[in-house]
């Protein structure tokens, strides 16, 4: 092939640029799509995996670890069965132990979990590279009725510290009995984290007892009232709790500790390993994320199909122009080279686009994605899996011109310098 | 290897170097069919054309004249008998060769849409140039560079560096008929060969355009090999042959 057709090819590109740029268009949306959902998923991946980061240990009663771990940091689910308090007191008196901090979950405030849990929460709970949790205005809760805010939770619902709230008994979206008589107080809210403790409200579990004197099982007792005022004459210890997290004084010793937890005598627990229990969280998600890459993928094949078709379109008036280059001493894989270059420029002309657009869209929303979903959408450099998928759907676009490269070959030496005859 | 490689253009046009001296084209019984089965569209038992030898070709329409010409491009090949180029039998070259000789050596002149849309003027008349290192260097000879022999032979046309620059598409039909000659010459090829190069323009304008090309063609020293059906034009030239008596393929309904 001659250099010269290589030019040729681009300015050929570049006259039909309306046509070619729709094509264009549909195969920068394909690369972005395939290869954004690649970056979303090392970032969903990558952002869970920070988020449980700090902690050895996740205790719970028996389910699944995928359950356990869902509930317990991602405040999704709910648990089927609490642990008791000599329980959690049992795991953190475990040698191997350096800190305990329980959590209760089961109520929220207008669709945000409320985490019930012990000051220690603050201290040890760590995300990212083992950044500590920072209030970002007030302080933390110390007594009774007192609300702490993740970011999220506090600029969603407006509220700031000083604000007076009523929590719901149980989760969910749908019109929840509420603890009416028993307003909180948001002392303090936390800065920013990208997990999910931006969308809790941290409460004491001593505040958690005091809402729920009056509740059996899940509903009130008829005729029960206990006035704020007089929650404190009544035994406030925490009787129980959903999960504990668990830092160790030595990895090392995980297992050991797991094997012990889950061997203890009063009741049955479990404990599991966060990382552990993210991996198996992943194969299960694996499903659904093969089905999206698919579908991705389905979309480049469309987007490049419809490139084959431009092309081939445009050739019946081309022949003509073929003639000229045979003329001209062009020879026919010349002419298969102009045509295959043409569908070439454009793939690679729509995978760059595309690539681009991922970085505009990693700079415009990748704040939003990471604060709301904890999902980091970098404008980073492309790593190699991505460059890969790049790649494909290059090579695709170069095979798949070829078609009309090969047309335009057999239409150049059929029809020599007199076309259409 | 290139096979292209094996013809030395300038063995190719040394009269002294080829059997046919002076022959730029050599034609001994040769029969062109385009599909194997139909009927020969093409039976020529003997056609000469020296080197520098204006000749005209007239016939009707359908008569075998472009097919004749693709022949002597190379871009067909005979299927039977000889057709020698500069000494060269084409039917024994394979296609690169071929393409590499028309390249090398002849112009082309198409009778309309001979320009490339979105090229400019110049850039059209440079396309040979781009495919053969002979031409290139023709060229340079041509003016100080073979974009300065492009602009100089579009100037000799009547083109000036206005509508030079411009885009083919947008010229007229009489210019980029002008546009394609300047092309054909470029390089100054052996041979120009021109398919009814003037049936797309008016008849005021057709002998202007063929006493415009005559005269570069005499320039370059390039043999002309006219083809019409227009008796009128053939004034001029040094020899003129007629279709019915050179083709003896019998002319059925088609
Ligand atoms: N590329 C081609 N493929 C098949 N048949 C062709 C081709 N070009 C010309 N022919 C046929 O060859 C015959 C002679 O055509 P042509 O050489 O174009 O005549 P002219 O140029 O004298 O009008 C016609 O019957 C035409 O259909
Ligand atoms: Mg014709």
């Amino acid at each position: 092939m001659k250099p010269f057709v290589f030019v040729l090819a681009a300015r050929s590109a570049w006259n039909r640029r309306l046509t070619l740029g729709v094509t264009m268009a549909a195969v920068a949306l394909s690369v972005l799509l395939l290869v954004g959902i690649e970056r979303l998923r090392e970032g969903a991946r990558h952002g869970f995996a920070e988020t449980v980061s700090g902690t050895d240990l996740i205790v719970g009663s028996r389910t699944s670890p995928v359950q356990l771990l869902l509930y317990a940091v991602f405040h999704v689910g709910a648990p089927t069965n609490n642990m008791g308090w000599a329980a959690f007191q049992a795991v953190a008196a475990d040698p191997a132990v350096a800190w305990a901090v329980p959590v209760a979950l089961g109520d929220s405030h207008r669709g945000f979990p409320v985490v019930g849990t012990s000051p220690g929460y603050f201290e040890h709970f760590r995300h990212g590279d083992g950044r500590a949790l920072a209030l970002a205005a007030g302080r933390r809760f110390d007594g009774l009725f007192e609300v702490v805010l993740g970011a999220e939770a506090a600029q969603r619902l407006g509220y700031a510290v000083g604000r007076r709230i009523t929590l719901s008994h149980g989760t969910g979206e749908a019109l929840l009995p509420e603890h009416a008589d028993k307003p909180f107080v948001v002392t303090g809210i936390l800065a920013r984290t990208g997990t999910p403790v931006d969308r809790a409200l941290h409460v004491s579990l001593e505040s958690l007892e005091a809402i729920h004197l009056e509740w059996r099982g899940g509903a009130p007792v008829p005729g029960l009232v206990i006035p704020a005022e007089f929650v404190r004459k009544f035994d406030l210890s925490p009787k129980s709790v959903t999960a504990v997290l668990a830092g160790l004084h030595e990895r090392t010793a995980v297992f050991a500790a797991q094997r012990r937890i889950n061997a203890h005598a009063g009741e049955p627990l479990q404990a599991i390993l966060p990382g552990v229990a993210l991996d198996e969280l992943w194969q299960v998600l694996g499903t659904a994320e093969r089905v999206l890459v698919a579908v991705s993928a389905l979309t480049a094949a469309i987007a490049i199909a419809g490139l084959v078709a431009v092309i081939l379109a445009g050739l019946g008036e081309r022949r003509r122009e073929l003639a000229v280059l045979r003329a001209t001493g062009a020879r026919p894989r010349d002419i298969f080279a102009l045509l295959t270059l043409e569908g070439l420029f454009v793939t690679v002309a729509g995978s760059a686009a595309g690539l681009a657009l991922l970085l505009a869209c990693a700079l415009l929303f990748g704040d939003l994605l990471l604060a709301r979903y904890g999902v980091a959408l970098a404008a980073q450099s492309f790593a190699p899996s991505e460059l890969a998928r790049v790649g494909a759907i290059i090579a695709a676009g170069l095979v798949a011109s070829m078609v009309p490269g090969l047309r335009a070959y057999r239409l150049a030496v059929a029809d020599g310098l007199t076309p259409g005859s | 290897m290139d096979p292209a490689a094996a013809v030395d253009p300038a063995a190719a046009v040394d009269p002294a170097g080829a059997a046919d001296a002076g022959d730029a084209v050599r034609i001994d019984a040769l029969e062109f069919t385009w599909r194997a089965g139909l009927a020969p569209c093409l039976a020529i038992p003997a056609l000469r054309i020296g080197a520098g030898e204006r000749v005209f070709i007239q016939g009707m329409s359908g008569s075998g004249k472009s097919t004749l010409l693709n022949l002597v491009a190379g871009v067909a090949v005979p299927t039977r008998g000889s057709l020698r180029l500069f000494g060269h039998e084409l039917g024994a070259l394979g296609g690169a060769a071929r393409d590499r000789l028309r390249g090398d050596h002849i112009g082309y002149i198409f009778q309309q849409f001979n320009l490339i849309p979105y090229l400019s003027a110049i850039d059209n008349v440079l396309l040979p140039v781009h495919f053969s290192a002979r031409r290139r260097a023709r060229a340079r000879q041509q003016g100080a560079s073979p974009r300065d022999a492009a602009i100089a032979l579009l100037a000799r046309l009547d083109i000036d560096a206005a509508s030079g620059a411009r885009r083919a598409a947008q010229l007229s039909i009489g210019q980029q008929q002008r546009v394609a000659a300047a092309r054909a010459l470029i390089g100054a090829p052996e041979i120009v060969i021109a398919d009814e190069p003037t049936s797309a323009l008016d008849s005021e304008r057709q002998q202007a355009f063929l006493d415009l090309l005559m005269a570069c063609c005499a320039a370059a020293g390039s043999a002309l090999l006219f083809v019409s059906h227009d008796q009128r034009l053939a004034a001029g030239f040094d020899r003129q042959v007629r279709m019915e008596e050179l083709n003896r393929a019998p002319r059925g309904p088609a």
